[in-house]
């Protein structure tokens, strides 16, 4: 079987702020044998723009996304909510187009597509996994993530409270509802508290931007890391924070 | 415009109301124990039947077919009703359902009237519009009772009063009951308002009442309830008076089949609900011997036109999405300014209110984080985050020109070209010497909603395009 042709749609977010996310996304899936581009005209898919009603504004976006990825054998993106923009919101913006129906969130193309739950990664660390509310009810991603990090050695998953409820962040719901979002915000902190974890995992760099500046503003010491990096930790080149 | 009752007059926006109750410590406690226990309770009941997303599907169709009919199954449900000797109104908006109750009611020749919970009564303020009538209007269901005697706002739809505890139940009790009641244990709470309203019952000559199904083919109007306060109603008085919201038919008898499974499970998480009350007109000799059934529009119809937003009138009020919501669970009701709360609230309030230049309704579609949780549990399948999504749209629009859209227009524009995108991560990207920890604690606005409680991440030096321009370019 030829190596699968993957889009690498890294996510305006992960690209401007956590590059080392899209790094791994590339080391992992390269690893599993899929040749990864990046088409460089890549920028936004429009979701903040959507979700606050500027619908006009995010439609040229989703026409340039359907442009951008066209001819891949599937879209990768590191993203549940970015993910769920592309494939269920995308095709009202701008009609149907293989772009969308063939973009996928990281843990859905390595367990459906690549059907791989073991990566061969290596993250010994205590680990708790937010499922983020898009990848949990917009794409339906299921228990996949946590059958990816369950296959981790050196892991230590533990189960985390409440985990399917909302963190709070939803966009600019966090700064319109901030007082909201922050109460929110603290009782999912609670629950990852409780866990005793070191590490807050999820497959959205949004939501973990969201806990973690939590986590981080009160010092509690737990970190937040994309699945995505755990996923591409092996034991000759661990994961490191990166600076 | 600004005059439907179904939000309150003077409300504050949103995120106003929101940060008050988010400071009330008893709020937040007491609705954190009834809507997780409500949720898991409903999940259980709910598991227990196999086809629950089939049942889910048929609710949606029938409701749908109603809708898209609506003029034939009313035309249907008019002449049933007359056929069996009711009397079928119509009324435009509240202010015209209120006027047909007070002239009903005066008709009658009494001055109080006993009242079976109902969503369209509240919506409308009827009780309000009574009492300026100089008719009382007593509530019978008891969380709606608590609320009443408490002067107080409902903020729930099931369990209007379910940010009160037993505590502060049993103190509106004691000011208000002439037999106080003997503890706060429930039985003892239970039995002070069974006794208070005993009375109320038997001497009752009109009773008004909402409905859950009105069957159009019969002509049969249905209440579902949990305390037995409504069967007393129903059949106790001489004059009978139902205020039905005009979405709330069924074609047929069949149909119901699917309701009452959908909606006792959904609701209060029960197989079915303990009563549930079913007339058909004027029966000579037994119940009510002069049956009224006012059909309220207030705002439906203009709801119905709009092909994204007509989903809402799909709900069976079965409150399923305010137990699961997160922003709900936080804020309780009071803060959504409206008899209907939560999720449904923010969807079916601002469109039967149908003004975006209303602030408060205005701000309304922005009370959810989308987490689509209330979706997921929806018996009816109404997608309330398309709709919220959509209404924000609309709320966009009648704004106009504002900060908010100069930036969200600029941003668009930048997003249009990878280029002009990748000068602007570079731009953004100096912000990290501002912040050599690696974290920013502080922005200036709107930054500083977010950094209130959150730090940021500093941009990195190197974005991902650049490095993958650098090492595979
Ligand atoms: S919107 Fe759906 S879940 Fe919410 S009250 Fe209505 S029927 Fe129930």
């Amino acid at each position: 079987m030829p190596a699968p042709r993957v889009g690498l749609f890294a996510t305006c977010l992960t690209d401007t702020f956590f590059p080392s996310t899209a790094r791994a996304v590339v080391r992992l899936l390269e690893r599993l044998g899929c040749d990864v581009h990046f088409p460089m005209d890549q920028t936004c898919c429009g979701q903040m723009h959507y979700n606050t009603g500027y619908r006009d504004e995010a439609r040229p976006l989703a026409a340039k996304y359907a442009q951008v990825f066209a001819g891949f054998d599937a879209i990768v993106a590191p993203s549940g909510s970015c993910g769920g923009m592309v494939r269920e919101i995308h095709p009202e913006l701008h009609g149907t187009s293989d772009a969308f129906a063939r973009t996928y969130e990281l843990s859905e193309f390595i367990v459906d597509v690549l059907g791989v739950t073991d990566v061969g990664a290596y993250f010994p660390h205590r680990v708790t996994y937010h499922p983020t509310c898009h990848s949990l009810r917009m794409l339906g991603v299921g228990d996949k993530p946590l059958r990816l990090l369950r296959a981790v050695r050196g892991l230590d998953l533990a189960e985390l409270p409440e985990a399917e409820s909302c963190c709070g962040f939803g966009g600019t719901f966090a700064v319109k509802n901030a007082d909201t979002s922050t109460a929110m915000l603290g009782d999912k902190m609670r629950c990852v508290l409780n866990t005793g974890a070191e590490v807050l995992c999820a497959g959205d760099n949004s939501c973990l931007m969201h806990i973690g500046g939590g986590l981080s503003r009160l010092r509690t010491g737990v970190r937040t890391v994309h699945l995505a990096e755990i996923l591409a930790s092996t034991e000759e080149e661990p994961w490191a924070p990166t600076p | 415009m600004g005059t439907n009752p179904v939000t309150w007059l003077g409300s504050p926006v949103f995120p106003k109301a929101a940060r008050a109750a988010l400071a009330d410590t008893q709020l937040r406690r007491n609705l954190r124990k009834a809507t997780h226990t409500i949720r898991d309770k409903r999940s259980k009941a709910v598991a227990e039947l196999p086809d629950w997303e089939e049942l889910r599907q048929a609710g949606e169709a029938i409701k749908d077919d109603v809708l898209s009919n609506l003029d034939t199954y009313l035309e249907r449900i008019e002449a049933a009703v007359t056929a069996r000797g009711g009397v079928v109104h119509w009324a435009r908006d509240a202010r015209e359902a209120n006027e047909i109750v007070l002239r009903l009611a005066r008709e009658a020749g009494t001055d109080e009237v006993v009242k079976v919970k109902s969503m369209a009564t509240a919506e409308i303020g009827l009780n309000e519009a009574l009492e300026a009538g100089g008719i009382r209007a007593v509530e019978t269901d008891l969380a709606e009772l608590i609320v009443q005697l408490g002067h107080d706002r409902p903020s729930h739809i099931l369990v209007p009063a379910i940010h009160r505890n037993r505590a502060e139940i049993r103190e509106i009790f004691r000011r208000e009951m002439a037999e106080k009641p003997a503890s706060d244990e429930p039985r003892d709470l239970a039995e002070a308002a069974r006794r208070h309203l005993r009375r109320k019952f038997l001497s009752a000559r009109v009773a008004v009442s909402g409905a859950n199904f009105g069957v159009a083919d019969t002509g049969s109007i249905v209440v579902v309830e949990s305390e037995g306060n409504g069967r007393m109603c129903l059949t106790l008085p001489e004059v009978l008076i139902t205020v039905m919201g005009i979405e709330k038919l069924v074609p047929s008898w069949q149909d119901l089949e699917v309701f009452l499974q959908l909606l006792p499970r959904s609701s209060t998480a029960e197989r079915m609900n303990p009563y549930t009350s079913v007339w058909t007109g004027v029966t000579p000799g037994d119940g009510p011997q002069q049956f009224h059934l006012v059909l309220l529009d207030n705002g439906r119809t203009d709801a119905l036109a709009d092909q994204v937003g007509r989903q809402a009138l799909r709900c069976i009020r079965c409150s399923a999405c305010l137990n699961v919501c997160p922003v709900y669970e936080r804020t309780g009701g009071q803060a959504y300014g409206s008899v209907y709360p939560g999720p449904i609230g923010a969807i079916l309030s601002p469109q039967l209110v149908n003004d975006m230049h209303d602030k408060q309704a205005a701000s309304l579609p922005y009370a959810s984080s989308l987490c689509g949780a209330c979706y997921e549990v929806c018996p009816v399948r109404i997608n309330i985050p398309e709709v919220l999504v959509h209404l924000r749209a609309e709320a966009v629009e009648a704004k106009g020109r504002t900060p908010e859209s100069v930036g969200m227009a600029a941003l668009s524009w930048i997003f249009a070209d990878a280029r002009r995108y990748e000068n602007a991560q570079k731009v953004g990207s100096l912000a990290r010497h501002l912040a050599p920890s690696g974290r920013i604690s502080s922005l200036p606005w709107p930054g500083s909603k977010w950094t209130s409680a959150r730090d940021v991440p500093a941009p990195p030096a190197e974005s991902f395009r650049m490095w993958w321009r650098r090492n595979r370019g």
